[in-house]
């Protein structure tokens, strides 16, 4: 490629002086420098990968001027975050000082790992998976279409069967286990996701189970 | 013991497919590359398995782990009527150059007051400047406003693009046009610090918010 092809064209200019022959080697050494700063520095400020987003639809503030009656949830899960870990009860809640049908709510501790939260997930919501999976299976015989099928995983995912789960955090959550469990329950296929305020009595809860 | 001679091969090497391959990488990073704008603060974001990739007409919200709040609008035409409706509000003087400034810069973490100062900063001086983020308790909630005036002016702006692309005969989605919310937050923050921005969001009935993620693989 650098050596420039010499000869040929040649046969008319035979009495002529000859300019005296160098080498036409070129030497790239300071090109391929150049060639690889570049290469180095443009590895090194581009960035590929977009960064993504995960979108989350908080439930609109309540009017303050309407009490709205607090509605009964049949199967609801609610998580209690604190620091790096993770606290959850299934149900309603029942303080201490007025206790349910099966007495006062106890939180149980689970982990972020697939065996903690991801398991007992796919363990409560197992109507809209299975209904994801006979979906998933009719979408791949063609046997509906793009549209109904989101639009029926949607009706999976409304039905009062499925999950419904309930967000509580307290001062010392991170940002990090929040976004975890937000992606868990995204994997999990749960529909209804709902951060809400703490109660004191929740937090007492969590504070004995800290200790 | 005889000698062994080498064969006496020459020193240099034909450089010339190094080269092809060299530039062929540099040209294709070039072309391929998008360059990562110079935020005044770095922020490590959580990971998830969401493959959404980030709208284009986007109203960023960063929450560092102190829980400093920046802002960011990112259409430049909806930034200037912005900045104009702030400088109205808070009777912050700005000049024309300073607007203009305004409108190709990135995050910005700063009070109404310090904002002119702030843009007449460098980069790297952005970056060492030690600001309190952007103010946003009940008695001073200067991010409310950023937030109201700015997706009023990015819907503005989305209206003239929507308009833009009707009339070259396509079929635009409205929503397409519409300013997108998004939150990054540092894997370190405390949750309670994002809850305030989130409830600013929802005090202005804008419950549809985004959070900036790394991707990560999705379990089987």
């Amino acid at each position: 490629m650098a050596e420039i092809a010499e000869g040929g064209g040649g046969g008319h200019d035979k009495g002529k002086k000859r300019a005296k022959k160098s080498s036409t080697r070129v030497d790239m050494t300071p090109m391929v420098d150049l060639a690889f700063l570049l290469l180095t520095f443009f590895v090194l400020t581009s960035t590929f990968s977009k960064p993504k987003v995960m979108s989350l639809v908080y439930p609109a503030k309540p009017d303050p001027a309407q009490e709205i009656e607090p509605q009964k949830i049949n199967n609801a899960i609610t998580f209690l975050l604190s620091e790096d870990k993770i606290f959850y009860y299934s149900g309603q809640y029942y303080p201490v000082n007025a206790p349910g049908p099966k007495g006062a709510t106890v939180l149980e501790e689970t982990d972020f790992s697939a065996k903690g939260i991801r398991k007992l997930l796919a363990d409560r919501n197992s109507f809209v998976l299975q209904g994801k999976e006979g979906l998933d299976k009719k979408l791949k015989g063609k046997q509906i279409q793009d549209s109904s099928y989101l639009r029926m995983l949607i009706d999976f995912k409304k039905d009062p069967e499925s999950l419904k789960v309930l967000i509580k955090t307290d001062d010392k959550a991170t940002c990090k286990n929040f976004i975890d469990l937000i992606d868990e329950l995204k994997i999990a296929e749960i529909g209804v996701i709902a951060p809400v305020d703490i109660l004191a009595s929740e937090l007492d809860l969590i504070n004995q189970k800290i200790k | 013991m005889p000698k062994i001679k080498m064969p006496k091969s020459s020193p240099s090497i034909d450089m010339t497919p190094m080269v092809d391959l060299a530039f062929l990488l540099v040209t294709f990073f070039m072309l391929a590359a998008s360059f990562r704008s110079s935020e005044p603060v770095e922020v490590d974001v959580p990971s998830s398995i969401s493959d959404k990739i980030i709208p284009e007409n986007v109203l960023l919200v960063t929450i560092d782990k102190g829980g400093r709040v920046f802002f960011n609008l990112s259409d430049p035409e909806a930034r200037r009527e912005l900045l104009l409706n702030m400088a109205v509000k808070y009777k912050v003087g700005f000049s024309e150059e300073q607007v203009n400034k305004f409108t190709y810069m990135s995050s910005f973490g700063c009070t109404m007051q310090e904002l002119p100062g702030y843009v007449n900063m460098t980069g790297d001086e952005r970056k060492s400047l030690n600001t309190a983020g952007i103010p946003y308790d009940s008695t001073n909630n200067q991010l409310k406003d950023w937030i109201y005036y700015g997706n009023i002016a990015a819907l503005n702006s989305g209206k003239t693009a929507f308009e833009e692309a009707k009339s070259k005969g396509n079929v635009p989605d409205p929503n397409d046009f519409k300013p997108k919310f998004t939150l990054k937050v540092d894997n370190k923050a405390v949750y309670v610090h994002a809850q305030n921005v989130i409830n600013v969001f929802r005090d202005l009935e804008l419950n549809n918010l985004n959070f900036i993620t790394s991707m990560e693989m999705a379990p089987l």
